[in-house]
C-alpha cells in the first residue's frame, strides 16, 4: 500500500508557478506515471496556482498552500489561497469564462483542470478564499 | 525566447524554449508587441518545437496577439507543438483561428497560401 503526504506554503509570486509544477511532478514520480500523466498533473497544478495568484490574490502578496496525498494509485492535490474568493463557482467553471477579460486570460483554467484530472472540487467563500481539490488515478 | 523575422512570409517568428506559463507569457507579450510594431511584420509564427510545457496562460497570450495581427490583416501559425500542447489549443477553440503546422516550412507555406 502506497501512502504519502506533503504540505507546502509559498508566497503568491508568478515565479513560483514553476516551483509548484516541479513539486507536483516530484511528488507523484514514485508512482511511475506516464509522461502524459505527468504533464497533465503539472498543467492542472499550474492552472490552479496561476488562478490563486491572478484571481485569488489579484497579484497582491499572499500565501498559497499546496497539500498532496497519495493513496495507492490515486493522487489528491489541493491548492488553497486566502484571497477574494469566487462569487459564482458555476459560472467560473464554464469554458472560456474569465473574470479578467481585460487581462488576456483564456478562461480555460478550470476546464483544463477538469479534463486533465479525474475529479475537481472547488470550495470558495467571497472575502475568505478558495480551495481547489483535484484527484487523479494513475493506473 | 528568440525573435526574428522571415521577410518572405512577412512574419515575426517567436521561438519559445522551455516552459510557457503565466510568468513567461507576461514577458513574451511585451517583446512580441514591441517587435511587431518595430519590424512591420503582419504574420506571427510561434515556434513551439522546443517548448516542453504550456498552460492556458499561453492560450491567453496567443489570443491577445491574434487581435493585433488580425487588425493588420495577418495570421498566426503555431509550429512544432507537442501533442499535449495541441490538445490545449484544440480545447480552447484556438485551433479554429490559428494555423498549426509541424515544420517551419509548412507554417510559412500555409501563411503565404492564405494571403
Amino acid at each position: 500500500m502506497n501512502e504519502n503526504k506533503i504540505r507546502i506554503e509559498f508566497p503568491s509570486k508568478p515565479e513560483n508557478e514553476r516551483f509548484a509544477r516541479t513539486v507536483a511532478a516530484a511528488f507523484i514520480v514514485g508512482l511511475d506515471p506516464t509522461i502524459d500523466q505527468l504533464t497533465e498533473v503539472k498543467t492542472a497544478i499550474s492552472e490552479a496556482v496561476t488562478n490563486a495568484i491572478v484571481h485569488g490574490y489579484e497579484e497582491r502578496d499572499g500565501i498559497i498552500t499546496i497539500e498532496g496525498k497519495i493513496d495507492d494509485r490515486t493522487v489528491e492535490l489541493s491548492v488553497k489561497d486566502n484571497g477574494v474568493g469566487i462569487p459564482d463557482i458555476r459560472r467560473a467553471r464554464e469554458p472560456l469564462f474569465t473574470g479578467k477579460p481585460e487581462k488576456e486570460r483564456s478562461g480555460m483554467g478550470f476546464t483544463i483542470m477538469e479534463t486533465f484530472m479525474d475529479a475537481l472540487e472547488i470550495e470558495s467563500e467571497v472575502g475568505k478564499g478558495t480551495r481547489v481539490i483535484m484527484r487523479k488515478n494513475l493506473e | 525566447m528568440e525573435l526574428y523575422t522571415d521577410g518572405k512570409s512577412r512574419s515575426l517568428v517567436v521561438k519559445i524554449v522551455g516552459e510557457l506559463d503565466d510568468h513567461v507569457a507576461y514577458s513574451v507579450k511585451g517583446s512580441v508587441d514591441e517587435a511587431l510594431e518595430r519590424t512591420g511584420a503582419v504574420n506571427l509564427i510561434f515556434d513551439f518545437s522546443r517548448l516542453g510545457f504550456m498552460d492556458s496562460s499561453g492560450i491567453g497570450m496567443i489570443m491577445g496577439r491574434y487581435r493585433t495581427v488580425n487588425a493588420l490583416g495577418g495570421k498566426i501559425a503555431v509550429m512544432g507543438a507537442s501533442e499535449n500542447i495541441l490538445k490545449i489549443i484544440a480545447m480552447s477553440g484556438l485551433g479554429d483561428i490559428v494555423l498549426t503546422a509541424e515544420t517551419f516550412d509548412d507554417a510559412r507555406e500555409e501563411l503565404m497560401r492564405d494571403e
